[in-house]
């Protein structure tokens, strides 16, 4: 964390990317690794499992469609409800534009693929604590920070499928998948909005159970984003 | 699981090309413009807007269970959720959650 990278060439932006990065690794890999044990436990191939890590490579939305699909939901509505998962990442995109809208589109097309909570939020931090970067050692340092987490993910999915075979059903795996939903979540709830939204969100999906696989969870998403974006606008205008 | 290998392939390579479209779009298509600011404000709460609401019945009627609520998975939700909040780290809050629900498997178990 020297100033020395003001002025360094791209190299040094890219290694202080996968310092920084480096830390996620932690939370990356127990993570990719249930994600094969679970796919795999809930009846995709090695290959189908691996497709969904290194394609899709977006940890919350995998979980949420092979829910979907132990469920037996309509292939539109895991679709529907895996993209909502990740309808976060417009917002991640559209806020890196003003700092790496000028590089090359094949290295914006990059930076889209490899555009996940870890390597976003560790970049915009970066970004916006040195306005001063040049656009190269953006992209260098974005790289740098997906450059420990992205192959590890892939890896771990791996050791994941090929133990899971070997787990037996009294691990009741069935509900390691909402603790880990649980656990993304519980942190991000910082403000009144997001228990708002959080809470409408629950409220609406039970009361809309009966409906088929899906609906009611896209009902329930769209009450809640409203609410969570309401409540804010209404605590913004009360504390002026 | 009832879906055929290509229903499955079909699924990994719709999301694949949705989910690259959605971490493209502003980036890649839409450039410098700006977003209203309420497009931006509702989009922030996606995260706290689905997980919740797809989580909430899987904890209350386990399919495990047929559908009966289990106190052990009430519990270890619960417990997530409190070391989750008071942590602030999603590392932390699997760890305790997990624990919790093996820890409590075991005792009814041993009941």
């Amino acid at each position: 964390m020297t100033t020395s990278t003001v002025k360094a060439p791209a190299k040094s932006a890219y290694w202080a990317g996968v310092r920084d990065g480096a830390p996620f690794i932690l939370m990356a890999g127990p993570f990719a690794t249930l994600f094969g044990v679970i796919a795999t436990d809930a009846g995709l191939t090695l290959a189908q499992a691996m497709g969904f890590t290194v394609l899709v490579i977006a940890g919350a939305a995998q979980f949420a469609a092979v829910q979907l699909m132990v469920e037996n939901a309509s292939i539109a509505f895991v679709l529907l409800a895996a993209l909502a998962v990740n309808l976060r990442m417009a917002m991640y995109s559209a806020s890196l534009v003003p700092y790496l809208g000028a590089a090359p589109l094949w290295k914006r097309a990059l930076i889209a693929y490899l555009n996940f909570d870890q390597t976003y939020v560790m970049s915009i931090s970066r970004y916006e604590a040195r306005p001063e970067m040049s656009v190269p050692d953006r992209v260098s340092y974005f790289f740098g920070v997906a450059t420990p987490i992205a192959p590890l993910w892939a890896v771990m999915t791996l050791v994941g499928i090929l133990a899971g075979k070997a787990i037996p059903d009294a691990w009741a795996l069935d509900f390691i998948m909402p603790i880990m939903f649980l656990a993304m979540v519980a942190p991000m709830l910082k403000s009144r909005a997001h228990l708002a939204a959080a809470g409408v969100s629950v409220l609406v999906a039970l009361a809309l159970t009966e409906l088929p696989a899906g609906t009611g969870l896209l009902i329930a998403a769209g009450a809640a984003m409203l609410t969570g974006a309401l409540v804010e606008t209404w605590m913004e205008r009360r504390g002026r | 699981m009832n879906y055929s290998s290509a229903e499955i392939w079909l699924i990994i390579a719709l999301m694949a090309v949705g989910t690259f479209l959605i971490r493209f779009s502003f980036l890649g298509l839409i450039g410098n413009r700006d977003m209203p600011a309420f497009v931006l404000r509702l989009l922030r709460y996606t995260p706290v807007a689905v997980l919740p609401g797809m989580v909430a019945p899987l904890v209350l009627w386990p399919t495990a269970t047929q559908g009966q609520t289990d106190p052990v998975r009430l519990i270890a939700a619960l417990v997530t959720v409190l070391v989750g909040v008071w942590t602030r780290s999603a590392l932390w809050a699997i760890c305790g959650g997990a624990a919790t629900f093996y820890i409590a498997i075991a005792i009814v178990a041993a009941l």
